[in-house]
Protein backbone atom coordinates (compact mmCIF):
# COMPACT_ATOMS: atom_id res chain seq x y z
CA UNK A 1 0.00 0.00 0.00
CA UNK A 2 1.25 3.42 -0.97
CA UNK A 3 0.77 6.33 1.45
CA UNK A 4 0.38 9.91 0.30
CA UNK A 5 -0.79 13.23 1.78
CA UNK A 6 -3.22 14.15 -0.99
CA UNK A 7 -4.52 11.92 -3.77
CA UNK A 8 -6.24 13.69 -6.65
CA UNK A 9 -8.44 11.56 -8.89
CA UNK A 10 -8.45 13.00 -12.40
CA UNK A 11 -5.73 14.94 -14.23
CA UNK A 12 -8.00 17.44 -16.00
CA UNK A 13 -7.94 21.19 -15.40
CA UNK A 14 -9.49 20.87 -11.92
CA UNK A 15 -7.28 17.98 -10.77
CA UNK A 16 -4.04 19.47 -12.05
CA UNK A 17 -4.85 22.87 -10.53
CA UNK A 18 -5.72 21.24 -7.20
CA UNK A 19 -2.51 19.20 -7.17
CA UNK A 20 -0.34 22.19 -8.11
CA UNK A 21 -1.75 24.37 -5.30
CA UNK A 22 -1.39 21.63 -2.68
CA UNK A 23 2.13 20.81 -3.82
CA UNK A 24 3.10 24.49 -3.65
CA UNK A 25 2.69 24.22 0.12
CA UNK A 26 4.93 21.18 0.26
CA UNK A 27 2.12 18.64 0.43
CA UNK A 28 3.06 15.26 -1.05
CA UNK A 29 0.54 15.05 -3.86
CA UNK A 30 -0.33 12.29 -6.29
CA UNK A 31 -2.60 12.62 -9.32
CA UNK A 32 -4.22 9.48 -10.69
CA UNK A 33 -5.79 9.32 -14.14
CA UNK A 34 -7.05 6.47 -16.28
CA UNK A 35 -5.87 8.07 -19.51
CA UNK A 36 -2.48 7.72 -21.14
CA UNK A 37 -1.94 11.47 -21.04
CA UNK A 38 -2.81 14.00 -18.37
CA UNK A 39 -4.80 17.14 -19.19
CA UNK A 40 -8.34 15.82 -19.39
CA UNK A 41 -10.17 17.52 -22.24
CA UNK A 42 -7.76 20.47 -22.44
CA UNK A 43 -5.54 19.04 -25.17
CA UNK A 44 -8.37 18.82 -27.67
CA UNK A 45 -9.46 22.41 -27.08
CA UNK A 46 -7.69 24.12 -29.96
CA UNK A 47 -9.59 27.42 -29.58
CA UNK A 48 -8.67 30.42 -27.47
CA UNK A 49 -10.44 30.50 -24.11
CA UNK A 50 -12.61 33.28 -22.75
CA UNK A 51 -11.87 34.66 -19.33
CA UNK A 52 -9.79 37.16 -17.49
CA UNK A 53 -6.36 38.13 -18.74
CA UNK A 54 -5.16 37.36 -15.22
CA UNK A 55 -6.17 33.68 -15.62
CA UNK A 56 -4.84 32.62 -18.99
CA UNK A 57 -7.70 33.95 -21.12
CA UNK A 58 -7.06 34.32 -24.82
CA UNK A 59 -4.81 31.25 -24.70
CA UNK A 60 -5.70 28.07 -26.58
CA UNK A 61 -6.85 25.20 -24.37
CA UNK A 62 -3.96 22.88 -25.21
CA UNK A 63 -1.49 25.63 -24.31
CA UNK A 64 -3.19 25.94 -20.91
CA UNK A 65 -2.78 22.17 -20.56
CA UNK A 66 0.95 22.46 -21.29
CA UNK A 67 1.32 25.23 -18.70
CA UNK A 68 -0.47 23.17 -16.05
CA UNK A 69 1.70 20.13 -16.74
CA UNK A 70 4.89 22.19 -16.56
CA UNK A 71 3.75 23.68 -13.27
CA UNK A 72 2.82 20.26 -11.85
CA UNK A 73 6.25 18.97 -12.75
CA UNK A 74 7.98 22.00 -11.25
CA UNK A 75 6.16 21.46 -7.95
CA UNK A 76 6.96 17.73 -7.89
CA UNK A 77 3.41 16.48 -8.27
CA UNK A 78 3.49 12.71 -8.72
CA UNK A 79 1.45 11.31 -11.58
CA UNK A 80 0.02 7.82 -12.02
CA UNK A 81 -1.38 7.50 -15.54
CA UNK A 82 -3.13 4.55 -17.19
CA UNK A 83 -4.44 3.99 -13.69
CA UNK A 84 -8.10 3.46 -12.90
CA UNK A 85 -9.55 4.18 -9.49
CA UNK A 86 -12.17 1.46 -9.04
CA UNK A 87 -12.98 1.93 -5.38
CA UNK A 88 -12.79 4.14 -2.33
CA UNK A 89 -13.49 3.27 1.29
CA UNK A 90 -14.06 4.95 4.65
CA UNK A 91 -10.35 4.80 5.53
CA UNK A 92 -9.54 7.07 2.55
CA UNK A 93 -8.02 4.17 0.67
CA UNK A 94 -8.29 4.13 -3.10
CA UNK A 95 -8.41 0.83 -4.95
CA UNK A 96 -6.55 1.20 -8.22
CA UNK A 97 -5.77 -0.91 -11.26
CA UNK A 98 -2.80 -0.39 -13.53
CA UNK A 99 -1.77 -2.86 -16.22
CA UNK A 100 -4.23 -5.44 -14.82
CA UNK A 101 -2.46 -5.13 -11.48
CA UNK A 102 -4.39 -4.21 -8.33
CA UNK A 103 -3.01 -1.99 -5.58
CA UNK A 104 -4.15 0.40 -2.88
CA UNK A 105 -3.29 4.00 -2.13
CA UNK A 106 -4.01 5.47 1.28
CA UNK A 107 -4.33 9.24 1.37
CA UNK A 108 -4.85 11.69 4.20
CA UNK A 109 -7.04 13.81 1.91
CA UNK A 110 -8.67 12.93 -1.40
CA UNK A 111 -9.73 15.42 -4.07
CA UNK A 112 -12.18 13.97 -6.58
CA UNK A 113 -11.94 15.68 -9.97
CA UNK A 114 -13.58 12.99 -12.07
CA UNK A 115 -15.06 15.29 -14.69
CA UNK A 116 -18.16 14.42 -16.65
CA UNK A 117 -19.49 12.07 -19.29
CA UNK A 118 -21.42 12.97 -22.42
CA UNK A 119 -25.16 12.56 -22.33
CA UNK A 120 -26.80 10.89 -25.25
CA UNK A 121 -30.11 10.97 -27.04
CA UNK A 122 -32.09 7.92 -28.02
CA UNK A 123 -33.97 7.89 -31.33
CA UNK A 124 -34.71 5.20 -33.91
CA UNK A 125 -31.44 4.25 -35.56
CA UNK A 126 -29.23 5.84 -32.89
CA UNK A 127 -26.98 2.78 -32.64
CA UNK A 128 -25.89 3.02 -36.29
CA UNK A 129 -22.15 3.54 -36.79
CA UNK A 130 -21.41 7.19 -37.46
CA UNK A 131 -23.49 8.44 -34.54
CA UNK A 132 -21.35 9.57 -31.63
CA UNK A 133 -20.88 12.10 -28.88
CA UNK A 134 -19.54 15.47 -29.99
CA UNK A 135 -16.74 15.17 -27.45
CA UNK A 136 -15.74 11.80 -28.88
CA UNK A 137 -15.70 13.30 -32.36
CA UNK A 138 -13.58 16.17 -31.07
CA UNK A 139 -11.07 13.64 -29.69
CA UNK A 140 -10.94 11.92 -33.09
CA UNK A 141 -10.34 15.19 -34.93
CA UNK A 142 -8.04 17.08 -32.60
CA UNK A 143 -6.11 14.30 -30.83
CA UNK A 144 -6.03 11.51 -33.42
CA UNK A 145 -6.34 13.84 -36.46
CA UNK A 146 -9.04 11.70 -38.04
CA UNK A 147 -12.32 13.08 -39.38
CA UNK A 148 -15.27 10.93 -38.30
CA UNK A 149 -16.97 11.66 -41.62
CA UNK A 150 -17.45 14.11 -44.44
CA UNK A 151 -21.06 15.21 -44.01
CA UNK A 152 -21.83 15.95 -40.41
CA UNK A 153 -24.98 16.86 -38.52
CA UNK A 154 -24.47 18.46 -35.11
CA UNK A 155 -27.29 18.00 -32.61
CA UNK A 156 -27.15 20.68 -29.92
CA UNK A 157 -26.37 24.40 -30.04
CA UNK A 158 -24.67 24.67 -26.66
CA UNK A 159 -21.04 25.67 -26.46
CA UNK A 160 -19.81 22.11 -27.06
CA UNK A 161 -21.90 21.77 -30.22
CA UNK A 162 -20.88 25.18 -31.55
CA UNK A 163 -17.19 24.83 -30.73
CA UNK A 164 -16.84 21.30 -32.08
CA UNK A 165 -18.62 22.44 -35.25
CA UNK A 166 -15.99 25.16 -35.66
CA UNK A 167 -13.23 22.59 -35.11
CA UNK A 168 -14.81 20.41 -37.84
CA UNK A 169 -14.72 23.40 -40.18
CA UNK A 170 -11.06 23.92 -39.39
CA UNK A 171 -10.44 20.22 -40.08
CA UNK A 172 -12.08 20.53 -43.49
CA UNK A 173 -15.34 18.68 -42.87
CA UNK A 174 -18.70 19.73 -44.25
CA UNK A 175 -21.08 20.40 -41.39
CA UNK A 176 -24.56 20.29 -42.91
CA UNK A 177 -26.34 21.94 -39.99
CA UNK A 178 -26.46 22.51 -36.27
CA UNK A 179 -29.90 21.72 -34.89
CA UNK A 180 -31.49 22.30 -31.49
CA UNK A 181 -34.94 21.53 -30.16
CA UNK A 182 -34.75 24.79 -28.21
CA UNK A 183 -36.01 27.93 -29.89
CA UNK A 184 -32.91 29.96 -29.15
CA UNK A 185 -29.18 29.23 -29.35
CA UNK A 186 -27.91 27.72 -26.10
CA UNK A 187 -24.23 28.64 -26.29
CA UNK A 188 -22.38 31.92 -26.60
CA UNK A 189 -23.50 34.09 -29.51
CA UNK A 190 -19.94 34.66 -30.73
CA UNK A 191 -19.40 30.90 -31.08
CA UNK A 192 -22.61 30.72 -33.12
CA UNK A 193 -21.57 33.75 -35.19
CA UNK A 194 -18.28 32.08 -36.23
CA UNK A 195 -20.04 29.10 -37.81
CA UNK A 196 -22.99 31.09 -39.08
CA UNK A 197 -20.81 33.40 -41.15
CA UNK A 198 -19.14 30.31 -42.59
CA UNK A 199 -22.56 29.41 -43.98
CA UNK A 200 -23.55 26.60 -41.60
CA UNK A 201 -27.31 26.65 -40.98
CA UNK A 202 -28.42 26.77 -37.35
CA UNK A 203 -31.89 25.22 -37.23
CA UNK A 204 -33.80 25.87 -34.02
CA UNK A 205 -37.04 24.27 -32.92
CA UNK A 206 -35.84 21.18 -34.74
CA UNK A 207 -34.90 17.73 -33.49
CA UNK A 208 -33.77 14.43 -34.89
CA UNK A 209 -36.63 12.05 -35.62
CA UNK A 210 -34.61 9.04 -36.74
CA UNK A 211 -31.37 7.99 -38.36
CA UNK A 212 -31.57 6.00 -41.58
CA UNK A 213 -28.91 3.68 -42.97
CA UNK A 214 -27.90 0.08 -43.55
CA UNK A 215 -24.33 -0.44 -42.41
CA UNK A 216 -23.90 3.10 -41.14
CA UNK A 217 -25.88 6.30 -40.94
CA UNK A 218 -26.75 7.60 -44.41
CA UNK A 219 -29.54 10.06 -43.67
CA UNK A 220 -30.85 12.00 -40.72
CA UNK A 221 -34.56 12.67 -40.56
CA UNK A 222 -35.28 15.96 -38.84
CA UNK A 223 -38.60 17.19 -37.54
CA UNK A 224 -39.80 20.54 -36.22
CA UNK A 225 -40.95 20.85 -32.62
CA UNK A 226 -43.23 23.42 -31.02
CA UNK A 227 -42.46 25.58 -27.98
CA UNK A 228 -43.27 22.61 -25.72
CA UNK A 229 -40.98 20.30 -27.72
CA UNK A 230 -43.87 18.34 -29.23
CA UNK A 231 -43.07 17.08 -32.71
CA UNK A 232 -45.07 18.84 -35.40
CA UNK A 233 -46.47 16.20 -37.79
CA UNK A 234 -45.58 16.35 -41.48
CA UNK A 235 -42.57 18.63 -40.96
CA UNK A 236 -39.99 15.87 -41.50
CA UNK A 237 -37.07 16.52 -43.81
CA UNK A 238 -34.21 14.21 -44.68
CA UNK A 239 -30.57 15.20 -44.86
CA UNK A 240 -27.68 13.20 -46.37
CA UNK A 241 -25.12 12.70 -43.62
CA UNK A 242 -22.50 10.14 -42.69
CA UNK A 243 -21.98 11.38 -39.15
CA UNK A 244 -24.34 12.59 -36.44
CA UNK A 245 -22.73 14.22 -33.42
CA UNK A 246 -24.69 14.53 -30.20
CA UNK A 247 -23.88 17.58 -28.11
CA UNK A 248 -26.79 17.28 -25.72
CA UNK A 249 -25.10 17.98 -22.44
CA UNK A 250 -22.77 16.43 -19.92
CA UNK A 251 -23.41 14.42 -16.81
CA UNK A 252 -21.14 14.81 -13.73
CA UNK A 253 -19.15 11.63 -13.00
CA UNK A 254 -20.09 11.10 -9.37
CA UNK A 255 -19.53 7.33 -9.01
CA UNK A 256 -16.61 7.60 -6.57
CA UNK A 257 -18.28 10.33 -4.51
CA UNK A 258 -21.36 8.11 -4.25
CA UNK A 259 -19.29 5.07 -3.32
CA UNK A 260 -17.42 7.04 -0.65
CA UNK A 261 -20.72 8.07 0.90
CA UNK A 262 -20.62 11.79 0.10
CA UNK A 263 -24.05 13.34 0.19
CA UNK A 264 -25.31 14.14 -3.31
CA UNK A 265 -28.11 16.40 -4.41
CA UNK A 266 -29.88 17.12 -7.67
CA UNK A 267 -29.35 20.35 -9.59
CA UNK A 268 -30.74 20.26 -13.11
CA UNK A 269 -28.86 23.41 -14.17
CA UNK A 270 -25.53 21.95 -13.08
CA UNK A 271 -26.10 18.66 -14.90
CA UNK A 272 -27.83 16.33 -12.43
CA UNK A 273 -26.66 14.68 -9.20
CA UNK A 274 -23.58 16.36 -7.72
CA UNK A 275 -21.83 16.14 -4.37
CA UNK A 276 -22.87 18.68 -1.77
CA UNK A 277 -19.81 20.82 -1.12
CA UNK A 278 -19.00 23.78 1.08
CA UNK A 279 -17.10 26.85 -0.03
CA UNK A 280 -13.78 25.06 0.56
CA UNK A 281 -14.86 22.41 -1.97
CA UNK A 282 -15.14 19.92 0.90
CA UNK A 283 -17.83 17.26 0.56
CA UNK A 284 -19.95 16.09 3.48
CA UNK A 285 -17.03 13.79 4.38
CA UNK A 286 -14.22 15.60 6.17
CA UNK A 287 -11.31 14.26 4.12
CA UNK A 288 -12.93 14.20 0.70
CA UNK A 289 -13.04 17.22 -1.56
CA UNK A 290 -14.43 17.60 -5.06
CA UNK A 291 -13.88 20.10 -7.87
CA UNK A 292 -14.48 20.66 -11.56
CA UNK A 293 -17.28 19.33 -13.74
CA UNK A 294 -18.22 16.59 -11.29
CA UNK A 295 -19.48 19.32 -8.95
CA UNK A 296 -21.51 20.89 -11.78
CA UNK A 297 -21.00 21.34 -15.51
CA UNK A 298 -19.24 24.66 -16.06
CA UNK A 299 -16.27 26.09 -17.95
CA UNK A 300 -12.67 24.85 -17.68
CA UNK A 301 -11.69 28.24 -16.26
CA UNK A 302 -14.11 27.61 -13.38
CA UNK A 303 -12.85 24.04 -12.89
CA UNK A 304 -9.30 25.34 -12.49
CA UNK A 305 -10.30 27.89 -9.85
CA UNK A 306 -12.35 25.30 -7.95
CA UNK A 307 -9.40 22.91 -8.06
CA UNK A 308 -7.12 25.57 -6.65
CA UNK A 309 -9.46 26.13 -3.69
CA UNK A 310 -9.63 22.39 -3.01
CA UNK A 311 -5.83 22.10 -3.15
CA UNK A 312 -5.28 24.98 -0.75
CA UNK A 313 -8.02 23.73 1.59
CA UNK A 314 -6.31 20.35 1.82
CA UNK A 315 -2.93 21.95 2.48
CA UNK A 316 -4.49 24.04 5.25
CA UNK A 317 -6.35 21.02 6.66
CA UNK A 318 -3.13 19.02 6.83
CA UNK A 319 -1.31 21.79 8.66
CA UNK A 320 0.98 22.82 5.79
CA UNK A 321 -0.04 26.50 5.92
CA UNK A 322 1.14 28.08 9.14
CA UNK A 323 0.33 31.50 7.67
CA UNK A 324 -3.42 31.00 7.33
CA UNK A 325 -4.06 34.71 6.78
CA UNK A 326 -2.17 34.59 3.49
CA UNK A 327 -3.82 31.40 2.28
CA UNK A 328 -7.21 32.83 3.24
CA UNK A 329 -6.49 35.90 1.15
CA UNK A 330 -5.55 33.75 -1.84
CA UNK A 331 -8.77 31.76 -1.46
CA UNK A 332 -10.82 34.94 -1.15
CA UNK A 333 -9.36 36.18 -4.44
CA UNK A 334 -10.16 32.89 -6.16
CA UNK A 335 -13.74 33.09 -4.89
CA UNK A 336 -14.02 36.57 -6.32
CA UNK A 337 -12.73 35.30 -9.69
CA UNK A 338 -15.25 32.49 -9.54
CA UNK A 339 -18.19 34.77 -8.90
CA UNK A 340 -17.14 36.90 -11.88
CA UNK A 341 -16.68 33.89 -14.14
CA UNK A 342 -20.13 32.67 -13.10
CA UNK A 343 -21.90 35.97 -13.58
CA UNK A 344 -23.01 35.12 -17.10
CA UNK A 345 -24.98 32.03 -17.97
CA UNK A 346 -26.25 31.72 -21.52
CA UNK A 347 -29.99 30.98 -21.43
CA UNK B 1 -39.26 33.46 -33.42
CA UNK B 2 -37.11 36.47 -32.55
CA UNK B 3 -34.21 37.94 -34.46
CA UNK B 4 -30.65 38.64 -33.41
CA UNK B 5 -27.70 36.77 -32.02
CA UNK B 6 -29.61 34.29 -29.86
CA UNK B 7 -32.01 33.33 -32.62
CA UNK B 8 -29.91 33.04 -35.76
CA UNK B 9 -26.29 33.54 -34.73
CA UNK B 10 -26.05 36.96 -36.37
CA UNK B 11 -26.07 40.14 -34.32
CA UNK B 12 -28.95 42.27 -35.57
CA UNK B 13 -28.64 45.90 -36.71
CA UNK B 14 -30.10 47.01 -33.37
CA UNK B 15 -27.76 44.82 -31.36
CA UNK B 16 -24.78 46.21 -33.25
CA UNK B 17 -26.00 49.80 -32.94
CA UNK B 18 -26.22 49.47 -29.17
CA UNK B 19 -22.88 47.62 -28.76
CA UNK B 20 -20.37 49.96 -27.07
CA UNK B 21 -17.53 48.46 -29.11
CA UNK B 22 -19.06 49.34 -32.46
CA UNK B 23 -18.16 52.89 -33.50
CA UNK B 24 -20.59 55.15 -35.31
CA UNK B 25 -20.56 55.39 -39.11
CA UNK B 26 -19.53 59.00 -38.68
CA UNK B 27 -16.39 57.98 -36.79
CA UNK B 28 -15.70 55.16 -39.25
CA UNK B 29 -15.84 57.61 -42.13
CA UNK B 30 -13.22 59.69 -40.36
CA UNK B 31 -10.50 57.07 -39.72
CA UNK B 32 -9.76 53.31 -39.60
CA UNK B 33 -11.24 51.83 -36.42
CA UNK B 34 -11.78 48.55 -34.60
CA UNK B 35 -15.35 47.25 -34.72
CA UNK B 36 -15.97 45.03 -31.70
CA UNK B 37 -19.09 42.94 -32.35
CA UNK B 38 -19.31 41.71 -28.75
CA UNK B 39 -22.87 42.07 -27.53
CA UNK B 40 -23.25 39.51 -24.74
CA UNK B 41 -22.02 39.88 -21.15
CA UNK B 42 -19.28 37.25 -21.49
CA UNK B 43 -16.71 37.13 -18.64
CA UNK B 44 -13.78 37.97 -20.90
CA UNK B 45 -11.28 40.81 -21.20
CA UNK B 46 -8.13 40.01 -23.27
CA UNK B 47 -9.02 42.81 -25.74
CA UNK B 48 -8.69 45.41 -23.00
CA UNK B 49 -5.12 44.31 -22.31
CA UNK B 50 -4.15 43.81 -25.95
CA UNK B 51 -4.76 47.41 -27.03
CA UNK B 52 -1.48 49.37 -27.01
CA UNK B 53 -3.42 52.66 -26.89
CA UNK B 54 -5.87 51.89 -24.05
CA UNK B 55 -8.72 52.40 -26.49
CA UNK B 56 -10.69 49.39 -25.20
CA UNK B 57 -12.24 49.26 -21.75
CA UNK B 58 -13.97 46.28 -20.15
CA UNK B 59 -13.32 47.15 -16.52
CA UNK B 60 -15.20 45.69 -13.59
CA UNK B 61 -17.29 43.54 -13.71
CA UNK B 62 -15.52 41.52 -16.36
CA UNK B 63 -18.87 40.79 -18.03
CA UNK B 64 -19.10 44.36 -19.31
CA UNK B 65 -19.11 44.54 -23.10
CA UNK B 66 -15.93 46.20 -24.36
CA UNK B 67 -16.20 49.93 -24.93
CA UNK B 68 -14.20 51.42 -27.80
CA UNK B 69 -12.84 54.94 -27.60
CA UNK B 70 -12.72 56.06 -31.25
CA UNK B 71 -10.35 58.89 -30.40
CA UNK B 72 -7.69 56.58 -28.96
CA UNK B 73 -8.17 53.73 -31.47
CA UNK B 74 -5.73 53.85 -34.39
CA UNK B 75 -7.14 50.86 -36.24
CA UNK B 76 -3.84 49.02 -35.73
CA UNK B 77 -5.60 45.62 -35.43
CA UNK B 78 -3.60 44.33 -32.46
CA UNK B 79 -6.86 43.42 -30.70
CA UNK B 80 -8.20 41.24 -33.54
CA UNK B 81 -6.27 38.05 -32.87
CA UNK B 82 -6.61 38.25 -29.09
CA UNK B 83 -10.42 37.97 -29.13
CA UNK B 84 -11.41 34.36 -28.32
CA UNK B 85 -14.81 35.05 -29.87
CA UNK B 86 -13.28 36.19 -33.18
CA UNK B 87 -15.60 39.18 -32.89
CA UNK B 88 -13.21 42.06 -33.63
CA UNK B 89 -12.71 43.55 -37.09
CA UNK B 90 -10.93 46.66 -38.30
CA UNK B 91 -12.55 48.77 -40.97
CA UNK B 92 -10.79 51.36 -43.06
CA UNK B 93 -13.76 52.93 -44.79
CA UNK B 94 -11.70 55.23 -47.01
CA UNK B 95 -9.02 52.83 -48.20
CA UNK B 96 -9.44 54.28 -51.70
CA UNK B 97 -12.12 56.55 -53.10
CA UNK B 98 -14.26 53.54 -54.00
CA UNK B 99 -13.09 50.78 -51.68
CA UNK B 100 -12.86 49.94 -48.02
CA UNK B 101 -10.44 47.57 -46.29
CA UNK B 102 -11.97 45.06 -43.86
CA UNK B 103 -9.52 43.16 -41.65
CA UNK B 104 -10.80 39.99 -39.98
CA UNK B 105 -9.49 37.07 -37.92
CA UNK B 106 -9.04 33.91 -39.98
CA UNK B 107 -8.29 30.42 -38.67
CA UNK B 108 -8.71 28.10 -41.65
CA UNK B 109 -5.95 26.56 -43.71
CA UNK B 110 -4.82 27.09 -46.37
CA UNK B 111 -4.55 30.80 -45.77
CA UNK B 112 -5.70 32.88 -48.75
CA UNK B 113 -3.13 34.25 -51.19
CA UNK B 114 -2.58 37.98 -51.28
CA UNK B 115 -4.13 39.40 -54.42
CA UNK B 116 -6.64 36.55 -54.78
CA UNK B 117 -10.21 37.31 -55.82
CA UNK B 118 -12.61 35.97 -53.21
CA UNK B 119 -16.28 35.90 -52.31
CA UNK B 120 -17.11 38.23 -49.45
CA UNK B 121 -19.63 36.71 -47.04
CA UNK B 122 -22.07 38.42 -44.73
CA UNK B 123 -22.76 37.53 -41.10
CA UNK B 124 -25.17 34.87 -42.28
CA UNK B 125 -22.64 33.21 -44.57
CA UNK B 126 -24.34 34.58 -47.69
CA UNK B 127 -22.23 35.90 -50.59
CA UNK B 128 -22.51 39.67 -50.52
CA UNK B 129 -19.86 40.89 -52.95
CA UNK B 130 -16.58 40.09 -54.67
CA UNK B 131 -13.39 41.29 -53.07
CA UNK B 132 -9.63 40.94 -53.21
CA UNK B 133 -7.21 39.76 -50.54
CA UNK B 134 -5.01 42.73 -49.78
CA UNK B 135 -2.79 41.32 -47.05
CA UNK B 136 -2.48 38.24 -44.88
CA UNK B 137 -0.60 38.78 -41.65
CA UNK B 138 0.60 36.11 -39.28
CA UNK B 139 2.79 36.44 -36.23
CA UNK B 140 3.76 34.45 -33.19
CA UNK B 141 1.86 36.97 -31.10
CA UNK B 142 -1.36 36.24 -33.01
CA UNK B 143 -0.98 32.56 -32.02
CA UNK B 144 -2.18 30.97 -35.28
CA UNK B 145 -4.99 33.43 -35.90
CA UNK B 146 -4.21 35.17 -39.20
CA UNK B 147 -5.29 38.73 -39.95
CA UNK B 148 -6.78 38.82 -43.41
CA UNK B 149 -7.46 42.22 -44.99
CA UNK B 150 -9.83 42.35 -47.92
CA UNK B 151 -10.47 45.23 -50.24
CA UNK B 152 -14.05 45.60 -51.35
CA UNK B 153 -16.56 48.16 -52.50
CA UNK B 154 -17.15 50.40 -49.47
CA UNK B 155 -20.93 50.00 -49.46
CA UNK B 156 -20.44 46.41 -48.21
CA UNK B 157 -17.84 47.15 -45.52
CA UNK B 158 -20.32 46.96 -42.64
CA UNK B 159 -21.85 43.70 -43.87
CA UNK B 160 -18.89 41.53 -44.87
CA UNK B 161 -17.43 39.42 -42.07
CA UNK B 162 -15.99 36.34 -43.78
CA UNK B 163 -14.49 35.16 -47.05
CA UNK B 164 -14.69 32.13 -49.27
CA UNK B 165 -12.07 31.25 -51.85
CA UNK B 166 -13.46 31.31 -55.38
Amino acid sequence: MKNIDVAVVGAGPAGLSAAIEAAKYGVKTLVIDENRQPGGQLFKQIHKFFGSQAQMAGIRGYEIGKKLLASAQMHHVQMHLNTQVIGIDETNTLAVIKDHHYSEIKARKIILCCGAAEKTLAFPGWTLPGIMGAGAAQTLVNIHRVLPGEKILMVGSGNVGLIVTYHFLQAGANVKAVIDAAHSIKGYGVHAAKIKRAGIPIMLGCTINRAIGKKQVEKAELIRVDERFNKIPSTEIQMDVDTICLAVGLSPSTELARMAGCKLYYDAKLGGYIPLINQDMQTTLEDIYAAGDMTGIEEASIAMEEGRIAGISCAVGLGYCPDTATSQRVVQNIRLNLSQLRSYKPN
Amino acid sequence: MGTGMRFNGCPSKNELASAPGVPSLEDLNRKPLAVIECIEPIPCNPCEHACPFQAITVGDPITNCPVLDPEKCTGCGTCIACCPGLAIFVIDMNFTAATALVTMPYELYPLPQEGAEIDCLGRGGNTVAKGRIHTVKTSEKFDKTALVSIELSKEFAMDVRNIRMC
